[in-house]
């Protein structure tokens, strides 16, 4: 197995973490990635550069980001105490803005002037819509059918910011397919376009860059338990679609290995029925969007179709990183269904007073469970990774009620 | 002597560029892939590209995209790929077909076991989409052991240096994909592809396939000027999505837009 220091400066220079990874692309897209691998390895080291994202990240997204000690719930629950790292209060109300800024800053610096993005539930077409408002980008926004249809008020968002939103009707007509349509714009629009992938996935260096650019959650969360409770958390919670929230909350504390880390996935009606997004629970490695990760596929290895209650967990892929980190026995990934999630999220709103997403309810779930089992001098810290306003269709219509 | 180096001697000699089209395997329905690929050789082919159905196939634009779900509305699946080719082979041993195709599906089902089982099947090349050279050292081995070729594609964007790894592990022919984009371009500035041909040339020494938006005679006949094989995707399979449901019709369409195109490929 690989030092704890290795673990943190994987991926090696291919992109691999372990077997995971890499670059699994049509060879049009092999420079333009490599373009890409040498402007982000040289800005990430660009004084001038981290300065400009460090002053955006304050003034524009609001960071740092606090950590709320959830002493309702905690009581409730009768076991360690569980804090929230406050994502939902960034700028577009989630984690997803402190990647679009740092990539489209990325893409202004290497002189690109057309931004695309695939979105599932819409939080990551809405912050690179946003970012690209601001920086004077045109931007385009591809959006499974299905999804535009569930989220219609996230695609009304983007076009008020003047993103056009492409409804993608090929494949199952969700995220997945909103993927593969925006790498084909990309391939078709190399020159002058800028891809913003908003998950970990993707080829070499998406999953590294994302990374990286969400890696201030855990950074932040670190020195704010540290100041907060005089300690380092017992364990991190934090949900796994693509797992861009997970691994910028995990990544700082892959040295503490007296931290547990969990990666919560969308066990949709649950894992044994077939209906989920949990391939870290379910699937197996295959490759998929230009890395090789764990996969839903079927017998004949084609992709199969996924799902949640959370569109923002609905995918059947994860970031390669997740994958190692899983088989290197570093982190630990469980699966909560759909109804355990919408219990959740009635019951962190009507204790704390704070609605969480229908993907972070997920990890909230499971914090709830996890702590029951714990001492009440042990602390869990789950990464409230954004707000559920845009949620309150999906859950009205489960209520039996009309918006 | 690889059945496709002989078919590129054979070009050479006869001073001719060879017509290489593409189908969907399964496509409109499974019963159709091997008639149609007799139907091609008769009309002129001379290298039968064999797609297999993937769920995702990220390099591919609208109309093989298409292709693609209709045969997987059938559950086609690599096995029965390799089935086809093996029916098509009792009539034709002299046609090289080639495999186009993604690498999750032929990892599923092992590199091992696929490369055994094309070999066994009469499958001469394979051309796999996302597996770079720099991905796909085993599947490379496997497929080379048995005596097939590995074929890469080389993009506008590919450099130099990139271009020599890939003649270093491509055998066959290399295929250049014209223009930057997904299959089912128009309206390519040829003039600008001979150029990148020639600087290909240089760098690699095996014959140069050139793909991704040959739509019409013309075209083909353009191609046919500076590159050893014009690949014929798209156009072939939007006469299948025209004609699917009057087989006799699509045989016929398909048939005519080749010998249409060989024509327009012999008068120079």
């Amino acid at each position: 197995m690989a030092t704890a220091t290795d673990r943190v400066r994987l991926p090696d220079e291919n992109g691999h973490f372990g077997i995971f990874g890499g670059r699994f692309i049509p060879e049009t897209l092999m420079g333009p990635v490599e373009e890409l691998r040498e402007a982000y390895e040289k800005y990430l080291a660009d004084p001038a550069f981290l300065a400009e994202l460090d002053a955006d990240l304050a003034d524009y997204v609001g960071r740092p980001s606090p950590i709320y000690h959830a002493t309702n719930l905690s009581e409730k629950v009768g076991g360690a105490q569980i804090y929230f790292k406050r994502e939902d209060l960034n700028h577009t109300g989630a984690h997803k803005v402190n990647n679009a800024i740092g990539q489209a800053l990325l893409a202004k610096r290497m002189g690109k002037t057309r931004i695309i993005a695939e979105t599932g539930a819409g939080q990551h077409g809405v912050a690179t819509a946003t970012v690209a408002a601001r920086l004077g980008l045109e931007c385009v926004v591809y959006m499974g059918a299905e999804d535009v249809e569930r989220q219609k008020a996230n695609v009304f968002r983007m076009r008020l910011l003047g993103a056009r939103v492409v409804p993608v009707e090929s494949g199952s007509r969700t995220l997945k397919d909103a993927l593969n349509e925006a790498m084909r714009d990309w391939v078709t629009h190399i020159d002058d376009t800028f891809y913003i992938i908003g998950t970990v996935a993707g080829p070499h260096p998406y999953p590294a860059m994302v990374r990286d650019f969400q890696s201030v959650i855990g950074r932040e969360s670190r020195r704010q338990m540290l100041d907060k409770t005089g300690r380092l958390p017992d364990a991190l919670v934090a949900c796994v679609g693509g797992g861009s929230n997970a691994i910028g909350l995990f990544h700082p504390f892959l040295d503490d290995e007296q931290v547990a880390l969990y990666g919560v996935e969308a066990g949709g009606d649950g894992v044994e029925t077939g209906r989920h997004s949990a391939p870290l629970s379910a699937g197996r490695p295959g490759v998929l969007h230009g890395n090789r990760t764990y996969i839903m596929e079927d017998a004949r290895g084609q992709i199969i179709g996924t799902h949640s209650i959370s569109a923002g967990l609905d995918y059947p892929g994860v970031g390669p990183e997740h994958s190692w980190l899983k088989d290197s026995g570093r982190a630990h990934y469980v699966a909560v269904n759909d109804d355990q999630a919408v219990r959740a999220f009635h019951e962190v709103t009507l204790t704390e007073g704070i609605m969480p997403a229908l993907e972070t309810a997920h990890a909230l779930s499971y914090a709830m469970t996890l702590a029951g089992e714990m001492e009440r001098e042990q602390s869990i810290l789950v990464n409230f990774s954004g707000r559920g306003d845009k949620d309150m269709e999906t859950v009205a219509k489960m209520e039996g009620w009309e918006l | 002597m690889s059945r496709i180096g002989e078919v590129f001697e054979q070009c050479r000699a006869a001073n001719r560029a060879a017509l290489v089209p593409y189908v969907t395997a399964g496509d409109p329905r499974p019963g159709d892939t091997v008639d149609l690929m007799h139907a091609m050789v008769a009309a002129g082919a001379d290298v039968i590209e064999l797609g297999m159905p993937f769920s995702d196939p990220i390099a591919d634009g609208p109309v093989i995209q298409k292709a693609h779900e209709r045969a997987l509305k059938h559950s086609v699946g690599v096995h029965d790929v390799l089935d086809m080719v093996r029916e098509f082979r009792r009539e034709d041993g002299d046609t090289p077909v080639v495999l186009m195709g993604y690498l999750n599906p032929i990892e599923y089902m092992g590199v091992d076991v696929f490369a055994s089982g094309a070999a066994d099947a009469g499958v001469d090349g394979v051309l796999v989409v996302d597996a770079p050279p720099e991905e796909s050292a085993d599947l490379h081995r496997a497929i080379e052991s048995r005596g097939m070729d590995s074929i890469f594609l080389v993009s506008p964007t590919t450099s130099d240096e990139r271009i020599g790894i890939i003649g270093r592990v491509c055998a066959g022919y290399v295929y250049y994909v014209s223009v930057k984009g997904v299959t089912g371009a128009s309206g390519t500035d040829w003039g600008a592809v001979a150029e990148r041909v020639d600087n290909l040339r240089r760098l690699v020494d095996l014959p140069v396939g050139v793909g991704f938006g040959i739509g019409t005679p013309e075209d083909a006949a353009s191609v046919g000027r500076f590159a050893d094989a014009a690949i014929v995707g798209s156009a072939v399979i939007r006469l299948i999505e025209a004609h699917g449901d009057d087989r006799e019709a699509m045989l016929k369409a398909i048939r005519d837009l080749l010998a249409g195109m060989r024509r327009a490929m012999d008068a120079g």
